[in-house]
């Protein structure tokens, strides 16, 4: 690692002050925040982040690491452990897919440490971008080519790609967020805003190197899943081997229902996508329609209509479908009480 | 045969300190590590005060020194091991506050908040921690290089009641590899002090 300062955060606005550039958002900026250091420390000892500064943020988790519910919805505080969140009584209650998609991930030391704002802008997976002895690549190195377009692109994304990048979004726990509709609060340089999680990643485009539409400095403080909780929800998760991996292809469900008939369904998918990404398409094809496999399967088509896959990733295509559609067949058949 | 007065462990930890020592002397010129960017600070060498197995610990290291590297390189507690030095084998693992934690993802400065607990700071005095003592019931180790941060992972596991089945404690484990595969003997330890 080459030489950093090291500070502590006080208060959220002082903290976003000191970040000269996006910090979360930017891979190359100068400043960084460090919650649980899982991601940020890793890519640091790899040489693909160099920055000169660290603001350590997890001293204001005594303000923003609680976990409530109220009429508004439940707020969970963005310096909260992944393992807090997911062992939650009310989080594993009423919202299954959120606690799922927590205990699916990482290992339990990670998740003792890992904090959910962090995670939520966990860094692609991508070997090219992680490998600095690869020259070519454009989130790390801007406008310098994409060695996976024609690499060993297995584990690279299928949907939200761009001629210029098509690494995964790697995490878990965004998709389950997605498929909430949350909302997320952000303290910036000049005060709080709210914008809803859909809008807070990028899609690659011709800029992978901005993952987020976060404003210099602005830190995540809390998810707000708004509305009624959610427990016909489930996440459903395909990977190499069965525990403590990434995923190939997941799916978040949460599904409302009256007898078998979808009164509301929303989809997110994982692994296979360059950022967090929704089945709008999916879920508007299962509206009032009655749920069986027929149905579940078709839902899965849709949501891979739009897929691009190469040399080595098409796989991905028939495994996500199906992911989808086990995912809504194992929502359907939670015993839930409403 | 003379019994030696010091031991292999004693031995290790002893000539871990005089190369620190030796390695402060010789200065950044002998250093391998990566010229410093041109406008990012200077190496900044840091007082910290640590609280491992009880007792507050004073060293001062480089800004940049992960806690693993802390215990075995300043503090002579070579018990936590660097294996992938990525979070991604679970050999580091000790206790933050109680929680199984990666020692080679955490930053020493960072961890002055917390009481830290080591594998060292498992037995009492000559007995075993129970968990340590059903490893070597269960015979749940071969070469012995990830037992450390198993055993610690196992204690987590038991504490936090991670142990309603086999497939539980699997599952809560995962984040600690074992080249030698042990596995089977280290679920059967767990169980053992779970019971």
């Amino acid at each position: 690692m080459v030489p950093f300062s090291y500070s502590r955060a006080t208060d959220a606005q002082t903290a976003a002050g000191k970040a000269r550039s996006a910090a979360s958002s930017h891979v190359g900026a100068p400043v960084q925040f460090m919650g649980g250091g899982t991601t940020l420390l890793d890519l640091m000892k790899l040489s693909v982040m160099q920055p000169d500064a660290l603001i350590d943020i997890t001293p204001l988790e005594r303000r923003y690491a609680g976990i409530t519910t109220s009429h508004d919805g439940l707020r969970i505080g963005a310096l909260a452990r992944m393992t807090d969140v997911a062992e939650s009584p009310v989080i594993f209650k009423n919202y299954p897919v959120l606690s799922q998609s927590l205990l699916l991930a990482a290992s339990q030391q990670l998740r003792n440490m890992a904090r959910v704002g962090g995670n939520a802008l966990q860094r692609t997976r991508c070997t090219y971008f992680r490998d600095t002895t690869y020259d070519q690549c454009n989130k790390r190195n801007p406008g310098s080519g994409c060695a996976a377009m024609d690499g060993y692109n297995r584990e690279h994304a299928v949907l939200g790609t761009s001629d210029d990048c098509i690494a995964t979004y790697p995490g878990d726990w965004a998709q389950a967020l997605i498929a909430l509709d949350a909302n997320v609060e952000l303290m910036g340089q000049n005060g709080p805003r709210t914008v809803p999680f859909a809008d807070l990643h990028r899609v690659p485009g011709n800029t992978p190197h901005i993952e987020t539409n976060l404003a210099p400095g602005e830190l995540i403080t809390a998810f707000v899943i708004p509305g009624p909780p959610s427990p016909r929800s489930v996440y459903t998760k395909i990977r190499d081997r069965d525990s403590y991996q990434f995923g190939l292809a997941t799916a978040a469900v949460a599904l409302r229902l009256q007898g078998d008939t979808v009164t509301q369904a929303r989809i997110a998918i994982g692994g296979v996508a360059t950022k967090p990404w929704r089945a709008a398409a999916a879920e508007q094809f299962l509206q009032g329609k009655t749920l069986d496999e027929a149905a579940a399967t078709q839902a899965g088509k849709i949501a891979f209509a739009g897929a691009r896959p190469r040399e080595h990733n098409a796989y991905k295509v028939p495994l996500g479908q199906a992911t989808v559609t086990r995912a809504l067949l194992q929502a359907k058949q939670l015993d839930v009480q409403v | 045969m003379k019994t030696p007065d010091i031991d292999r462990r004693r031995f290790l930890a002893l000539g871990t300190l005089a190369s620190a020592a030796a390695g402060a002397k010789a200065g950044a010129q002998t250093s391998s590590a990566p010229p410093p960017a041109p406008a990012g600070p200077a190496a900044t060498q840091v007082p910290l005060v640590l609280t491992i197995n009880g007792t507050d610990q004073h060293v001062t290291v480089d800004v940049r020194t992960t806690l693993l590297d802390t215990l075995r390189d300043h503090l002579a507690l070579v018990g936590s091991k660097k294996g992938c030095d990525h979070g991604q084998c679970g050999a580091c693992t000790v206790h933050l506050d109680g929680r199984a934690t990666l020692a080679c993802l955490t930053l020493a400065i960072a961890a002055q908040d917390a009481k830290i607990v080591t594998i060292e700071g498992l037995a009492n005095g000559t007995e075993l921690h129970p968990m340590q003592a059903a490893f070597v019931d269960n015979d749940a180790f071969q070469c012995g290089y990830c037992t450390p941060g198993q055993i610690m992972s196992a204690v987590a596991c038991v504490n936090s009641r991670h142990t309603s089945s086999e497939g539980e404690i699997r599952e809560f484990m995962s984040g600690n590899l074992c080249r030698c595969a042990a596995y089977p003997n280290i679920v059967a330890a767990i169980k053992q002090v779970a019971a």
